[in-house]
């Protein structure tokens, strides 16, 4: 906890199996409903049983962007967690534990353990999950909270299983809260509490939303993580909503299924992470050349090939803007966080219809499978919609050219039923009227309009998108540059960095293409020390800054484990850079998960 | 030197001729795809349907050509992806009449995976492929469908695989309306066509249709003294048991007809509750109404 500031982080580790979600979800509720910020990571590996699974989540009565450096409390479920992140509790932390079956080993100075006979609290239940709830009794507790608050979110919890499944959860929670009760004392300082509820989504479920808003009717994926939750949400609300949701057999079916289903007229979004996006490269070239508006969302995952399924990485930026053979322009940007991400999906389906081409969104792991809370009156389901220039009249003569030329390069889509205006759309290089020349008609000069046109359409789109602005102070000792995902932990590092007397500004991006060059040539000119941070190897950010810009950065910080960044790691690396001791810093991941 | 001619496309057609594209077909001549596209052209008025109201899709290929040389829209796709791209299609407008076109390649070997889970889905959709046995447009290399010893520009030794069979597979997967033609008599396919595009579910036409330049092993003269009709056999389009063996036949007698029609399983439009009502869902309005957006909202509290 830090002054000023309720802020306070718990997290609880186990093998996949031991039911971590259910208790996560209860605690998550708890503090939303509560009015309090969250900012949850669950790190996890690809097992359905087994493994260890470690849960971070960090609340605060003020916003806060990221999961944080440190833990408050810690629950562990087995033996495994104990071993791996009891000697990373600092002084005011308490391990809630298992006595029966699990051994501390050695006690930081200042760590309080909080030993839990579970057998004789479980009253010989023969419910293998029943230590969760018993410990949320506990927890409850120390973060002193009144025993009903716990007891109605069991009953919304597991009230859809019957009165007898709730009736023995809130008897374990009971105990567990009367047992810390007797053993042990609360925190000093109790669970804040904020002005009004708060939503709690993830960044996966914002993604669906945003499509739903943006009036998405043709959801399409393979699952395939971290990217499957959109398809969860999706299924789950399709009939409702009337979404035609299809699960494609691979990646191709899906970009393909959504491309026809986008010429036809319906809003078309799919989902992937990099190997399935490996897999839709070709239609999303083949979306630019019949000038279809399709929506391709990328969730990136450390690769490459099959790589690490469950960890998060920035490493697909250049697959994205080498997506397809040919040259061809695409849409690509980076959402910031979970709402940004939300809010991405409509902007990006209005320029992409506006302009009648394919568009990328590229988000990774910790957006998507990370879960956090919004204010809900920040979540506006009813944005602008504008589908661009749609026929849906006019001269019925047969004589409409679907590829016109024209001074914007956008040529007025007729769709698939409307009387009078059949035409070819083709994936061969065609003529305004759709007809091939790529065969024997071959014509230098009306291939050379066609890919003119095309890139009309995109040339000053780079107008309608707001340009990047510098957070914090313009005469800071450091500019710090980021993409994407990275701009919550950089804030919070930049805050971080201030206490230690180092003041820094933040340029964080979110369009990558199109690229506002003159406005980050501007901020960087003027900046003292710039350094790009990147959940990457090999500065896949910095490489395309350079194409784009030709500027030189001074210095990098890089992490490529598949862990995301911490604010400390961030703070740590700047630290050594201003100090002159190296331009580049790989921090080092501590916590083994 | 500014190109070629391109016609003005009929809207509302009187003659099969009516049905023609922009241009006319590249194909070399006496190739078997203008019988399959006069075929087609022959349904579509029989049927009196508008050009309009179907979507033609195609992968890459010479028989991929196809659309452009057909009255009504069209989508040249991926080498492989007609069929996705037609399933989407067709799932947000089901009112359209889909009309997939391509080749043996095409289908049966790149895109082999969507023809498998399209016949599964039973989509409605009409799937015309023209077998030629060969790669036509790549200047003759071996195709899914050659023939055992087939000696082609990349089997010069002869082929040592065994053929893909479109019509048991087709049937394996669960297509309800399975198929077989030759582009030689129109008048057999003309019918098949009819009956494929009213059948509601996935209907899979496989045309013998012999490519004159490349592949001389299964021309026009191996097909016409072996192809006989199943019509006048008495076959029994309800058993795919004997549709499977009859289809399975490559000698002196290789059959043509309908194989096998299944009448009672929904297609995926029908079995679809989104679009039980209110229409395609590419015409209904975008948004969400302030009910659903309260709903979700609560959800999330």
């Amino acid at each position: 906890m830090s002054s000023g500031q309720f802020d306070f982080s718990l997290a609880i580790g186990g093998a996949a199996g031991q039911g971590i979600a259910t208790p996560g979800n209860i605690l998550a509720r708890t503090f939303t409903r509560r009015g309090l910020w969250l900012n949850a990571y669950n790190a996890y590996q690809s097992i359905v049983r087994g493994g260890h699974i470690f849960l971070t989540m960090r609340i605060s009565d003020k916003q806060i962007h990221s999961h944080g450096d440190g833990l408050d409390m810690l629950l562990c479920l087995n033996q495994d967690t104990m071993d791996r992140h009891l000697r990373l509790m600092g002084p005011g932390g308490r391990v809630i534990f298992d006595s029966d079956k699990i051994k501390p080993g050695e006690v930081p100075e200042g760590v309080q353990l909080c030993p839990l006979p579970i057998k004789e609290l479980s009253n010989k239940s023969r419910n293998k999950v029943i230590q969760n709830t018993i410990a949320l009794g506990v927890i409850n507790y120390l973060l002193g909270l009144e025993f009903d608050v716990l007891e109605n979110a069991l009953k919304l919890q597991f009230g859809r299983k019957g009165d007898a499944v709730v009736e023995e959860n809130a008897s374990a929670a009971r105990a567990g809260y009367d047992y810390a009760a007797e053993s042990f004392a609360p925190y000093p300082e109790p669970l804040a509490t904020g002005p009004k509820p708060l939503a709690l989504w993830t960044g996966n479920e914002a993604l669906a939303m945003g499509g739903a808003a943006a009036g998405v009717k043709f959801y399409t994926a393979y699952p395939m993580s971290p990217s499957t939750g959109v398809l969860h949400w999706m299924a789950q609300n399709a009939r409702e909503l009337g979404i035609m949701v299809r699960q494609g057999e691979d990646e191709i079916a899906v970009a393909n299924m959504a491309i026809g289903a986008a010429h036809v007229g319906a809003r078309a979004m799919c989902a992937t992470s990099g190997g399935g996006f490996a897999l839709m490269t070709e239609a999303i070239g083949a979306a630019a050349m019949m000038e279809i508006p399709v929506v391709f969302i990328n969730v990136q995952r450390a690769g490459p090939s099959t790589g690490v399924p469950t960890k998060t990485e920035q490493g697909d930026l250049w697959q994205a803007l080498g997506a397809s053979q040919g040259d061809f322009e695409r849409l690509i940007v980076a959402p910031t966080d979970a709402l940004d991400a939300f809010r991405t999906i409509p902007e990006i389906f209005n320029l992409c219809d506006q302009h009648q081409c394919p568009g990328i969104v590229i988000t990774d792991l910790l957006i998507s499978e990370g879960t956090f809370s919004a204010d809900p009156d920040d979540i506006d389901l009813q944005p602008e919609i504008d589908r661009g220039e749609i026929v849906t009249n006019g001269a019925a003569n047969g004589e409409y050219l679907r590829y016109e030329l024209t001074d914007s390069g956008v040529s007025p889509r007729a769709l698939p039923g409307l009387e009078g205006h059949a035409h070819v759309v083709a994936t061969d290089e065609h003529d305004q009227d759709g007809v091939l020349i790529s065969d024997e008609y071959t014509n230098p000069h009306k291939r050379r309009h066609m890919v003119e046109k095309r890139a009309r359409k995109i040339a000053n789109l780079v107008d309608k998108i707001a340009p990047p602005e510098l957070e914090g102070p313009a005469d800071a000792d450091v500019t710090l540059i980021g993409w994407g995902s990275t701009h919550g932990v950089i804030k919070e590092a930049i805050a971080l960095l201030a206490e230690k007397g180092v003041t820094a500004n933040h340029l964080s991006i979110r369009w990558i293409v199109p690229f506002h060059a003159e406005t980050v040539i501007d901020i960087c000119d003027a900046a003292k020390h710039t350094i790009i941070v990147e959940n990457n190897y090999s500065g896949q950010f910095h490489r395309y800054l350079r194409s784009e810009t030709g500027l030189t950065i001074d210095g990098h910080i890089r992490k490529y484990d598949g862990e995301p960044f911490m604010p400390h790691h961030i703070v740590d690396a700047v630290l050594e850079q201003v100090a002159g001791r190296t331009t580049h810093s790989v921090p080092y991941q501590e916590i083994m998960v | 030197m500014d190109g070629i001619d391109t016609r003005q496309l009929v809207l509302d057609p009187q003659t099969a001729n009516d049905y023609k594209g922009k241009v006319d077909p590249d194909w070399c001549p006496g190739c078997g795809d203008f019988g399959v596209l006069n075929s087609l052209r022959k349904a579509c008025l029989d049927l009196g349907l508008k050009p309009h109201e179907i979507l033609t899709v195609s992968g890459i290929g010479c028989s991929s050509n196809f659309p452009g040389y057909f009255n009504s829209y069209g989508m040249h796709t991926l080498h492989g992806r007609a069929l996705a791209v037609a399933t989407g299609a067709k799932m947000a407008n089901h009112e359209l009449n889909v009309f997939v076109t391509g080749g043996d390649g095409d289908g049966y070997g790149i895109g082999g995976n969507h023809f498998t889970h399209t016949a599964r889905r039973n989509v409605d959709l009409t799937y015309i492929v023209m077998d030629n046995e060969i790669y036509g447009l790549t200047t003759g290399q071996l195709s899914p469908t050659s023939s055992l010893n087939m000696k082609t520009k990349s089997s010069p030794h002869g082929s040592v695989e065994f053929p893909f069979n479109p019509v048991t597979s087709a049937i394996m997967n669960g297509a309800t309306f399975v198929a077989r033609g030759f582009s030689s008599d129109t008048k057999h396919l003309t019918m098949l066509m009819q009956q494929a595009i009213e059948h509601k579910g996935f209907s899979l036409i496989s045309v013998f249709s012999p490519c004159i330049t490349f592949n001389h092993d299964n021309d026009v003269g191996f097909f016409k003294p072996r192809v006989k009709k199943l019509e006048d056999e008495g076959h029994d389009t309800s058993d795919w048991k004997s549709a499977c063996e009859k289809a399975m036949l490559w000698g002196d007698t290789i059959y043509t007809g309908l194989f096998l029609h299944v009448k009672d399983r929904p297609s995926l439009g029908a079995a679809e509750p989104v679009l039980a009502d209110g229409g395609a869902i590419s015409r209904r309005p975008l948004g969400l109404s302030k009910e659903q957006t309260d709903k979700i909202i609560s959800r999330m509290m």
